[in-house]
């Protein structure tokens, strides 16, 4: 009786497990499907590299790339040293009831909806954006990129304190007793022994901010030119596929965003992979 | 027995009252018995008329649901075709082929302009014609030459769907060149907020979302509004339309009737569009 209830259960669970993972592989399929007559049409390639104009006719989404790679990249730039510091202070510095509380206050941060972000970006740091640069409407990559970098902050902190945690004990203890300072512990043993949970930690971060829609929806302008600095809007795949999804199903236009979601399907399954060979790479060495 | 003699005065009361109310109501009488859900979506400029018609049938009837949505001209057509909602509302007619492929029936309740915007602090007040096409394509990019700060022009557009980029891109514009550095937000509402935040950025509204935190520009000398719109001196106007899958029936027949009604009318105008007659 027992075996044929462990039977079942397995059974079942091997069901789930197949069902789930066939899903992700035939989104891909559909919208590769669904992309298929503009591709055909167009060329794959040729909707990569070619610009946005659909009114004479070409469907291009480059400058979505390009705005995709520029605004996360950026968001990286100011998320990575906010974190490393946060994370310094919670796992080392600050005495243990603060570092408790600090934690908690970032776990907090991590749950807030990403449209709040963008809503006090447009009250707070559009306009100051735009008196302190005296050019554009400060709708601009950086806005967004800044605001970005701050929604992503939590969630690589919270990375960071965990690899920083997951260094032995015994090895800390060692160095204090070489006599190390607190700095020369942080530089010697700390950093070394985290490095890949940290890579980790800011390529799921990364990731985060090419998946997110709202905030570069409502701070970075959405123009669809490659931005010649960042003080210039720009627009993202997700924003893209946000604003052109209205269109008419049978449009061309309409055709293109699913080559948007191939690219971003691709990119977060080229993440995805790129943390699962570092996290082996690191399992192997120990 | 004193009981009795307690209740009577409440019964003759709500009786009264209950005989009365439809006086009170007027036009909103065929909405009595009435129950269940209404959902509305798309055109954005429609939304100020749709929420106030909703609220007083919800009042009178607190049986009726009824939801409203933005999304745009293109989003309202296409989901009362795909039948996800009772009422698709588009700013700009459906064309012939949409009309088909999804049996449409239109209605059209009332007139409005489209009309160019810039934020109340801006000097700038009045444009040609060719000089709002050289700025919306770009070839204009400075306020100084128009008269205004030595600051670049941010223009603001709005989204593929949108009824009010077609009517003002083929009135307007007459189908000239959008830059594609341009700004692009996903409604009217969106596109006042945007316009009333930037000081120096130029855009596009429907007249009846034209309040006093955006300044209107006058256009060739007319400056967009109710009237210039209704004698026929601004000349970038359009329909508002509601449309149906097939000959509306029930609720949505009722809801459709009502904007024709007097009670309709006067939101219709109170909300800056002219209603058809």
């Amino acid at each position: 009786m027992k075996k044929y209830g462990e039977l079942v259960a397995e059974r079942s669970f091997l069901l789930s497990a197949l069902a789930s993972s066939s899903i992700t592989v035939a989104i891909l399929a559909f919208m590769v499907f669904m992309g298929l007559p503009l591709m055909k049409q167009a060329g794959f390639y040729q909707l990569l590299v070619k610009p946005w104009a659909p009114y004479q006719g070409t469907f291009g989404i480059y400058p979505m790339i390009v705005g995709t790679g520029c605004i996360s990249l950026l968001s990286l730039v100011v998320a990575f040293p906010l974190s490393l510091g946060c994370s310094f202070l919670i796992a080392t510095i600050a005495p243990k009831p603060v570092s408790k509380g600090l934690r908690r206050l970032i776990e907090l941060m991590t749950g807030i909806p990403t449209v709040i972000y963008g809503f006090v970006g447009i009250f707070l740091l559009v306009p100051y954006i735009r008196e302190l640069f005296r050019s554009g409407s400060g709708l601009c990559v950086l806005t967004a990129a800044l605001v970005l970098g701050i929604m992503i902050t939590p969630t690589m902190t919270l990375f960071f304190c965990d690899s920083f945690d997951r260094i032995p004990r015994s090895y800390l203890t060692a160095a204090e007793a070489l006599g190390a300072s607190r700095t020369q512990k942080l530089l010697y043993v700390i950093l070394p022994c985290a490095k890949m949970g940290m890579l980790n930690g800011v390529i799921l971060a990364l990731g985060r901010a090419v998946g997110d829609t709202l905030v570069a929806l409502m701070l970075a302008g959405n123009s669809v030119r490659v931005p010649g600095s960042v003080l210039e809007p720009a627009r993202t795949l997700t924003a893209h596929i946000a604003l052109v999804i209205a269109a008419d199903y049978e449009s061309p236009e309409f055709r293109s965003i699913f080559a948007c979601g191939i690219v971003l399907y691709l990119f977060t399954m080229m993440v995805t992979f790129l943390v699962r060979y570092l996290s082996f790479a690191e399992g192997r060495r120990d | 027995m004193r009981r009795i003699f307690f209740i009577q005065p409440v019964l003759i009361v709500s009786i009264l009252l209950a005989a009365c109310l439809p006086a009170f109501s007027g036009s909103l009488d065929s909405f009595q018995g009435e129950k269940g859900e209404l959902k509305i979506s798309g055109g954005t400029a429609h939304i100020p008329v749709m929420k106030e018609a909703a609220r007083q049938i919800m009042m009178a009837n607190p049986e009726i649901q009824i939801s409203i949505a933005g999304g745009g001209s293109g989003v309202g057509i296409k989901q009362v075709g795909e039948g996800l909602v009772d009422i698709g509302n588009s700013g700009r007619k459906a064309t012939d082929e949409e009309i088909g492929r999804y049996q449409l029936k239109l209605f059209q309740w009332a007139i409005d302009g489209v009309g160019p915007v810039v934020n109340p602090e801006n000097p700038v007040k009045a444009l040609t014609k060719d000089q709002m096409k050289d700025i919306f394509a770009g070839k204009v990019s400075n306020w100084k030459t128009l008269g205004g700060e030595d600051r670049e022009i941010n223009i603001y557009t709005r989204d593929e769907a949108s009824g009010t980029r077609a009517v003002f891109w083929k009135k307007g514009l007459d189908k000239g060149p959008i830059t594609p550095s341009a700004h692009v937000v996903v409604s009217n509402g969106a596109m006042k907020s945007a316009i009333a935040q930037d000081p120096y950025g130029i855009g596009y509204v429907s007249v009846g979302h034209i309040d006093a935190s955006v300044a209107p520009v006058a256009l060739d000398g007319v400056v967009p509004t109710i009237e210039t719109v209704q004698d026929g001196a601004y000349k970038i106007a359009r329909g508002l339309y509601s449309n149906t899958r097939g000959e509306p029936v029930g609720l949505t027949k009722k809801f459709i009737d009502f904007l024709y009604s007097p009670d309709g009318k006067k939101i219709i105008e109170s909300k800056g569009f002219i209603p058809v007659r």
